[in-house]
Formats: structure tokens, C-alpha cells, sequence
């Protein structure tokens, strides 16, 4: 399960993805950050099943989170196939089936928005 | 064995008795009966391939207005068609790009919303005549509005094409997608297997006349393409095809990110299998389809080729690039490509779309694909380049180098090793900095380290654009050993650009 922490001026100070690590003892994994002076947002990816306390955890803290249940979205009538997405995609989301169709691995997307860049076709959108 | 016509063929469609198999189906065919055995046993063998071609575009009639115009300019939803053709006749091409959206909407995407029954809004401007008084036109048709939708491809159904990678330092945006540095990805186009033209590479069956599955319609090639190149294995098609029968599954707009718009156009091609020889070149697979890798940091025309590899290997995920495995894409789709070639499969074999025997064979080998006849050589950095450079050792004081500047009265000032490496250069701007944060003491704390650089043999235009993308306005140019050899300021080029 992937999560968003939105950075604001405020908390950018403040060890606050230690202090839920501590607390909760969730292994966390820092996908993606993407932080500038203004604020920004961190992509972390959590165990499923601790899912719950972690976010609970950021909230007592003031931080705002997001859950991605849908991180990257393909809109399957303007998809053709191709699969120029493939290659630029950091993380190895999406791939082809045995028929060339191209199929995607939301659980491993840190909404880089690469392949959004890529697709010739405006076929997909980075889920909010 | 004595070989097929086509009128025999044609008489098995008629009949229902015809064998058509996909190109994909075709090597396990020819592997087990041989080419004799195939020619026998299959009649048609399907092609397809679904990728971006740019040179395509439509012919478009509007009918006539009243009062009559003769259109000397017009524009579809705000897209340039060219209308140097008879009154109300336009042709609209697929990478013009749209004067309010850009990139995000061109003459690809007129072509695929007139398709796909759209309202397209019309804009036409003319001189006015006698016998055409009308100044401007505005109007909104549809594709049943107009007489004539004439899809006409200069050049498309590229035999195959070459592989595109990036070994600069930086992302470049190109018609074969976005090229990540380092060679990060690889990205390729064709069908490979499926590929009509590398399925009769002796154009034994198409050519001009060869009836065609053009985006849904039945089409035809109406003669070599733009830039056909038989010798490099790198021929093309030119095809038309009524736009008002084609299917939006195969026309669809595109938009590659930083370069512009182009067409996926779905071209399917029956291969009528009439001899052994062209049954055995039906059995062509991706492992015998090879195509040079090139590196696209090389903003060339001749970019240096990395290596060579096969479709089988592209297709695999992963090719081998200076001893690195690089992720490869395809930017064509090849389940449309297949999906083509199936439907072509089942529109001949319900006896709705006959093959055709060609009126002329396309140009073979002795064909070259020239570059263009310039005239004069184009400007390189040595000509343009200021060659007596000052430079400054690295280590010494911000207010050193304060007064190199200000006793050359220039602006840009490249520091050098003890070796005379070039490592770093400082501008008057960067001074400024240093004294307002009061940081005036070694130059080397201040200085920018990553120096974007331009060689001698470099055309003009080259490194304007480089200039213009990292938002500088001058570079050092170095030798091979980083050694300084001269400096140029984007005033030298606007000097320079001035007097063309």
C-alpha cells in the first residue's frame, strides 16, 4: 500500500517518518520525495496490514496523508498496446501480457508521472 | 511446381476455399512443408503494423460556400491545413500543430475526430476574386458534411526502423518518445514479423495498385514512399485510402511529449503466396529482422550507430548496451499490429476484400535515399568562436578574478588547472552573488563546476539550442583534453544570424 505525506513548511523540521517508525514499528520504504522549500510530498510504501496505524500515527502528528488506492490510471479507450510506457517507468509497473496487451502493476507505481509524460496517447493519469 | 495467379486466388475467395494464414503463423508453416509445400497449401498471408507515421495527412473537399471563396489560408479546430489547391480544397497534415493547444492537439487529431464523426470547426481566409468574392468563412462540418475525405500517406509501412537510445547526459524528447540519459531506455517501432514490407522485400507482390486494409477501409499503394531506400532495406509506401470508411480503432491522434503530433495509421497487407519464393520470404521471423541501434544524443544526421540487434531481441524486454541491460519499449503496438492482420485474415477469408495484382513494381535496389544538397557549409564554433580566451588558475580570489573581468570587459570567465584543464567558470553575475552573501574569498567555493562545454566541429545551430535549454548565453569550447580553445556567446551567433 502506497501513501502520501504531504509536506508542509511546518513539519519539514520536524523527524516526523522516524518518529512513525518508532511508534509503530512499521517497516516503512521511502519510494519517492519530492520536497522543496515551499513543502512537497514523500511517497511511502507500507506493510498492508499496518496500513491503519501507521496513517493514524502521521494524523496524531498534524501531517496530512492520502491513501493511493489507484496511484496510476489507464484509460482503456484511448490505450493502443504500445507499451512506450515500459521503458521509462522506474519501478517496473508496467509490463506485457502473453498477447501484447499491456498490463500494470499499481502496487509498485511511486506516481513519478513518467509514463504519463511518455504516452503518446494521453492514456494515463496519476490517481489522486 | 507451376504457380498461382492471382485470379485463382481470388476464384478460392469467391468460393470460400481460400487458406489464409497471419505472417506470425507463416515460419512454422514454411519450416514443416518448405516453401514448395507452403506455396501449395497456403494462398494469402496476412501482414499488419500500427505504429506513428508522420507523413500522413488527408485531402478534404468542403463543397462550396455562398458567396464562393477560394481559401488561401485555413485552419480545422484551429490547425493549419495547406490550401495552395483549387478553391475549397485542403490538405491537412498530421504534425501541424494547433496555434492555441501545440502539441497537445494537431492535424493527427483533426484526422482521427473527423473519423470518429466529430464536429470540426472551419476557418478559411482568402484575397477575394471575381469570381471568388469571400474574405473569410466560418463554419463547423462533419465528415458527412464534406464531399471528399481522402487519406493520403506520403510515406508509411517503413520496412522496419531504426532503435533509438540516448547516451548524453540529459532527457531528450524525440519522435521516438522521451529518451531517458545514459542510455536509461531504448525504444523501437516496426512489427517485425508482422512487418508487410519485410514480408515481400522484393516487392513481388506489393506495389503500386496492391489493395491495401488502410485504418479500416480497403485502400491501395499508390507508389513508393517519400525517402523509399531499397539498398538499406529501408523502403516505404505511399497510400491512399477513403478517410469516411475508416474505423477510429486504427487512426488515432498522438502527441510525443516535447516534439509534436503524429498519426497511428493500421496498415494491413495480403500477401498472395503465388510462388515458392514468395512463400519463403512470408517465413521471414523477428530473430531475422536487424536494425542499427543509434544514439539520439547525437543531434545529427549520421548518429553513431551502438550496435545491431534483431526484433526478436527488442521484443525480449531487455537489450544488451555496453555491457548494461537497458529496458526496451516499443513506441508502434504490436497487438494492433496483430489484431490488423487477424482482421484482414477474416475479411478475405468472408470473401469482402480481394487482393489485387500490381500495376507496377515499386523501385528496387540501385535506389538511394539521398541526403539534401546544401548550400555552403554550415557555420561551425570555429568560425564563430572568439579564439583569444582569458582564463583564470583555479584556487585564486573571488576579487581576482573581479578584476579579469573588469579590465577585459567581458563576462564570462573559464578557470583552468594547474594542468590547464578547464574545471570550472565564474561570471560577473556570479561575482555579484559572492559579494552581496560577503563569500569573497576562493574562487573555487563560487565558480560553477559543471561546465556545459561546445567542441569546434559543432554546427552554430547545435549549440544555440543548447545555450537557449540551459537558459546561458555563453559556453568554452575545449578540445579533447578539456584543454580551452576559444569561447562562444550567443551575442556571436545573433551577430552571426543577423548578417544570413
Amino acid at each position: 500500500m502506497k501513501i502520501t505525506l504531504h509536506v508542509t513548511p511546518d513539519i519539514t523540521p520536524r523527524p516526523l517518518i522516524a518518529e512513525v517508525i518508532l511508534e509503530t514499528g512499521a517497516l516503512l520504504n521511502i519510494d519517492r520525495a519530492d520536497v522543496k522549500p515551499k513543502g512537497g510530498e514523500v511517497v511511502i510504501d507500507v506493510p498492508h496490514d499496518e496500513c491503519d496505524r501507521v496513517v493514524a500515527a502521521f494524523k496524531k502528528r498534524g501531517a496530512t496523508i492520502t491513501c493511493l488506492k489507484l496511484p496510476i490510471i489507464k484509460d482503456d479507450d484511448e490505450c493502443v498496446n504500445c507499451g512506450a510506457c515500459i521503458s521509462v517507468c522506474p519501478t517496473g509497473v508496467i509490463s506485457f501480457r502473453d498477447d501484447w496487451s499491456v498490463q500494470m502493476d499499481v502496487d509498485k507505481c511511486v506516481q513519478c508521472g513518467a509514463c504519463v509524460t511518455m504516452c503518446p496517447h494521453g492514456a494515463l493519469t496519476v490517481g489522486k | 511446381m507451376a504457380g498461382k495467379t492471382i485470379q485463382d486466388i481470388n476464384a478460392k475467395i469467391k468460393d470460400g476455399s481460400v487458406h489464409v494464414v497471419t505472417a506470425e503463423e507463416m515460419p512454422d508453416i514454411v519450416a514443416e512443408l518448405g516453401p514448395d509445400g507452403a506455396a501449395k497449401e497456403i494462398d494469402i498471408v496476412t501482414t499488419g503494423t500500427f505504429g506513428a507515421m508522420c507523413s500522413s495527412g488527408a485531402f478534404l473537399n468542403l463543397g462550396h460556400s455562398d458567396p464562393p471563396i477560394k481559401m488561401q489560408k485555413v485552419w480545422l479546430n484551429d490547425v493549419e491545413a495547406y490550401a495552395g489547391l483549387a478553391a475549397i480544397d485542403a490538405y491537412i497534415g498530421a504534425t501541424q500543430l494547433s496555434k492555441s493547444r501545440g502539441m497537445e492537439y494537431g492535424g493527427a487529431h483533426v484526422i482521427e475526430d473527423l473519423v470518429a464523426g466529430k464536429s470540426i470547426d472551419i476557418h478559411a481566409t482568402a484575397y477575394g476574386t471575381d469570381c471568388y468574392p469571400r474574405k473569410v468563412l466560418d463554419t463547423t462540418v462533419t465528415i458527412d458534411d464534406i464531399n471528399q475525405a481522402t487519406m493520403f500517406n506520403p510515406r508509411n509501412g517503413y520496412q522496419k526502423y531504426n532503435v533509438a537510445t540516448n547516451c548524453s547526459n540529459r532527457t531528450l524528447y524525440t519522435y521516438m518518445g522521451t529518451l531517458l540519459p545514459d542510455c536509461g531506455n531504448v525504444t523501437y517501432s516496426g512489427a517485425g514479423v508482422l512487418s508487410p514490407i519485410s514480408n515481400d522485400p522484393t516487392y513481388q507482390t506489393i506495389g503500386v495498385g496492391s489493395r491495401i486494409f488502410l485504418c479500416g477501409a480497403q485502400g491501395y499503394v499508390t507508389g513508393q514512399g517519400t525517402q523509399h531506400d531499397p539498398t538499406n532495406d529501408f523502403a516505404t509506401m505511399m497510400v491512399q485510402g477513403d478517410l469516411k470508411q475508416m474505423d477510429k480503432k486504427f487512426v488515432r491522434g498522438a502527441t510525443f511529449h516535447g516534439y509534436g503530433t503524429s498519426l497511428y495509421v493500421g496498415i494491413g497487407i495480403p500477401i498472395p503466396i503465388l510462388n515458392a519464393d514468395i512463400a519463403k520470404a512470408t517465413a521471414v521471423t523477428d530473430a531475422d529482422i536487424t536494425v542499427d541501434v543509434l544514439d539520439y544524443g547525437v543531434a545529427r544526421r549520421s548518429r553513431p550507430v551502438l550496435r545491431q540487434v534483431t526484433y526478436e531481441e527488442l521484443k525480449s524486454g531487455m537489450i544488451d548496451i555496453n555491457g548494461r541491460e537497458i529496458t526496451t519499449s516499443p513506441m508502434s503496438s504490436f497487438h494492433d499490429a496483430r489484431a490488423i492482420a487477424g482482421e484482414l485474415k477474416d475479411l478475405i477469408q468472408k470473401g469482402t476484400f480481394y487482393p489485387t495484382l500490381l500495376v507496377e513494381r515499386l523501385p528496387g535496389t540501385g535506389v538511394v535515399c539521398k541526403p539534401m544538397k546544401q548550400i555552403g557549409e554550415q557555420p561551425t564554433v570555429a568560425d564563430v568562436m572568439a579564439k583569444r580566451v582569458i582564463t583564470i588558475l583555479q584556487g585564486q580570489t573571488v576579487e581576482n578574478a573581479a578584476k579579469v573581468i573588469m579590465e577585459g570587459n567581458f563576462n564570462h570567465l573559464p578557470v583552468v588547472s594547474d594542468e590547464d584543464r578547464l574545471v570550472g567558470i565564474i561570471t560577473a553575475w556570479d561575482i555579484a552573488k559572492a559579494v552581496a552573501k560577503n563569500k569573497r574569498d576562493k574562487l573555487d567555493d563560487i565558480m560553477t563546476r559543471a561546465v556545459v562545454t561546445a567542441d569546434t566541429s559543432e554546427p552554430i545551430d547545435i549549440v544555440a539550442r543548447r545555450l537557449e535549454q540551459h537558459n546561458i548565453s555563453a559556453l568554452p569550447v575545449v578540445d579533447k583534453h578539456r584543454r580551452v580553445m576559444g569561447i562562444i556567446t550567443s551575442d556571436d551567433i545573433s551577430k552571426l544570424v543577423a548578417r544570413r
